[in-house]
């Protein structure tokens, strides 16, 4: 099967604008999370500033940002046929619903049109696992042999809209979110926008030899290592549309399917959904059990960014990949006693790692769960 | 490959109650969902050993208006009482859920938008969901509600022998 990598990584967070900025603010533990003024109540969320933007899009404006800082480090030109694009959102522009035509295929198009890619653009709104989903699908199209090079962006901005949604399921918490925690109580909301550009290794390439990096950005002995993505899978829990299974399943079979893909000495850690909803963490902890992987550490990072929805799965996965390039898994904000029924190894610390693989993890309404596998692949 | 459509239009209450009867969750899903629901009914009613829990059955759907009927609807409560059983169908994926529910399919499911009803990109997405080793059949999708009383509905059950020959 033809091999995928990541020649290029783009972030806009509220904590950091590249994926090393937002390693060491989740390091450091530095959160943007602050309660906001809502009516009839206020809610705890991860904002990105408005400050100097005045166009008609801020999901649009933050997803072709994430993209362009991707394929400036792939040092990639878009524009040729065989360059495809992945856009993952859940709700766009939805808060512009009275007045717009705010489909996300509208959306996607002008990305495209923007960024100068001129091949027909798909989007993957899986809910909350669209990032991962979007990440398996650029694998896909590029393994069909169609494409070069996919470009997958994630973005979501928050709005009245998904707001007054979640509160209506009395799903948020007013504190900042507490993964795994015994008193968590809810999740928190967050808006970011993360991209890969992905390429497919060439024949005769051994995978990590042709890509250069921008000229100048790294003396050659101190450039990151060039990551793989193994391969990945979306299971349903047939279950409820709203509600997690009681029994991990769908997530549970994600893993097994990922499971005979691992080298189990070198998996780093797991970076879990860890939305801080007592069912969610609930169902992930059950699901780990089933799949053996209790010894493995695990941590969530959404005590940082809150959960960024359609830019989840592919920022948490960024900032998974420069931690392993660091040597340690990242500890879980907010964090303290464990509050699930199975002893998952989820860190209140960071801790060193020798490993060169992770699984990243996420869950979604719908009954949708997603595993991907990615490892290190060699010198870049 | 079968194929199934329902028209633009039709009493989807009436069409319920022939084609399956015995499932009153129906009547409390959004258009999109209900359009589904009933598609795969049609699809696969006479399938020996329908309701036997299976993992090998993708379910992909297709559009491009994805749930938008459903959040004006959503959009509209927010005034006076956001509805959680609006909220919860505004996420253009849940019509595969509800799918992956009623026939109890632990496999993949998927939802995409597309700008178009285009052939050739919605038949590459299904051939490239193949890739999962598991995925043996799908039951394939397009159904676009611009609104609750006008759309598109068309539907497919693929084996993974006639999508990749």
């Amino acid at each position: 099967m033809t091999k995928v990598f990541c020649t290029g990584c783009g972030v806009v967070t509220p904590v950091g604008d590249t994926p090393e900025a937002v390693f060491l603010a989740v390091r450091a533990g530095r959160s943007a999370l602050q309660l906001y003024p809502a009516r009839p109540e206020p809610y705890m969320a991860s904002l990105l500033s408005r400050q100097g933007f005045n166009g008609p899009s801020f999901f649009e404006h933050i997803a072709i940002e994430a993209a362009r800082k991707a394929l400036a480090q792939a040092g990639l030109d878009p524009s040729g046929p065989r360059v495809g694009l992945v856009l993952s959102a859940i709700k766009g522009n939805v808060e512009q619903i009275d007045s717009e035509d705010v489909s996300l295929a509208a959306a996607a198009a002008r990305i495209a049109a923007e960024l100068g890619v001129t091949s027909q653009p798909v989007v993957v709104s899986n809910a909350c696992i669209s990032g991962l989903a979007a990440l398996l699908q650029g694998m896909r199209m590029l393994r069909s042999g169609a494409y070069d090079h996919v470009i997958v962006v994630g973005a979501e901005v928050q709005s009245r809209f998904i707001v007054t949604g979640f509160q209506s399921l009395k799903a948020l918490s007013l504190q900042a979110c507490k993964p795994f925690d015994a008193a968590r109580d809810g999740l928190n909301l967050g808006e970011a926008a993360a991209a890969m550009v992905l390429r497919a290794e060439m024949p005769g390439q051994a995978g990590h030899d042709e890509v250069t990096a921008p000229d100048g950005v790294m003396a050659d002995t101190d450039r990151p290592s060039l990551w793989e993505l193994v391969d990945g899978a979306v299971r349903n829990d047939a279950n409820h549309i709203s509600g997690p299974s009681r029994t991990g399943e769908g997530s549970y079979n994600a893993l097994k399917y990922l499971l005979p893909l691992v080298n189990r000495e070198q998996l780093a850690f797991v970076n879990v959904h860890g939305t801080a909803t007592r069912y969610n963490d609930e169902m992930e902890a059950i699901a780990l059990e089933r799949a053996g992987l209790l010894d493995v550490p695990v941590n969530a990072l959404k005590g940082i960014f809150g959960h960024s929805m359609g830019a989840a799965g592919i920022l948490e996965s960024i900032v998974s990949m420069q931690a392993c390039d660091a040597g340690v898994v990242l500890p879980t904000q907010g964090f303290s006693e464990l509050g699930v029924s199975r002893p998952v190894r989820v860190l209140a610390q960071e801790m060193p790692t020798s490993g060169t693989e992770f699984i990243k993890l996420l869950s979604g309404f719908g009954g949708v769960n997603g595993a991907l596998l990615f490892k290190k692949g060699g010198a870049r | 490959m079968k194929h199934v459509s329902i028209p633009s239009g039709a009493d989807l209450g009436a069409l319920y109650r022939q084609v399956a009867g015995d499932y009153p969750k129906f009547f409390k899903m959004d258009v999109l969902s209900k359009l589904g629901f009933l598609l795969t009914e049609m699809l696969v009613a006479d399938e020996a050993n329908r309701f036997q829990p299976r993992e090998d059955r993708a379910v992909l759907v297709f559009s491009r208006e994805g749930c938008v009927a459903n959040d004006r609807h959503y959009a509209a409560s927010m005034p006076d009482f956001p509805s959680p059983a609006l909220f919860v169908y505004t996420l253009p994926n849940i019509v595969s859920g509800e799918i992956a529910i009623r026939n109890k399919y632990a496999g993949e499911t998927s939802a995409y938008v597309l700008e178009k009803y285009d052939e050739a990109q919605l038949w590459a997405l299904v051939r490239e969901a193949f890739q999962d080793r598991c995925t043996k059949s799908a039951v394939v999708a397009w159904i676009d509600c611009p609104s609750d009383t006008v759309w598109k509905a068309d539907a497919w059950l693929v084996g993974r022998e006639e999508i990749l020959k």
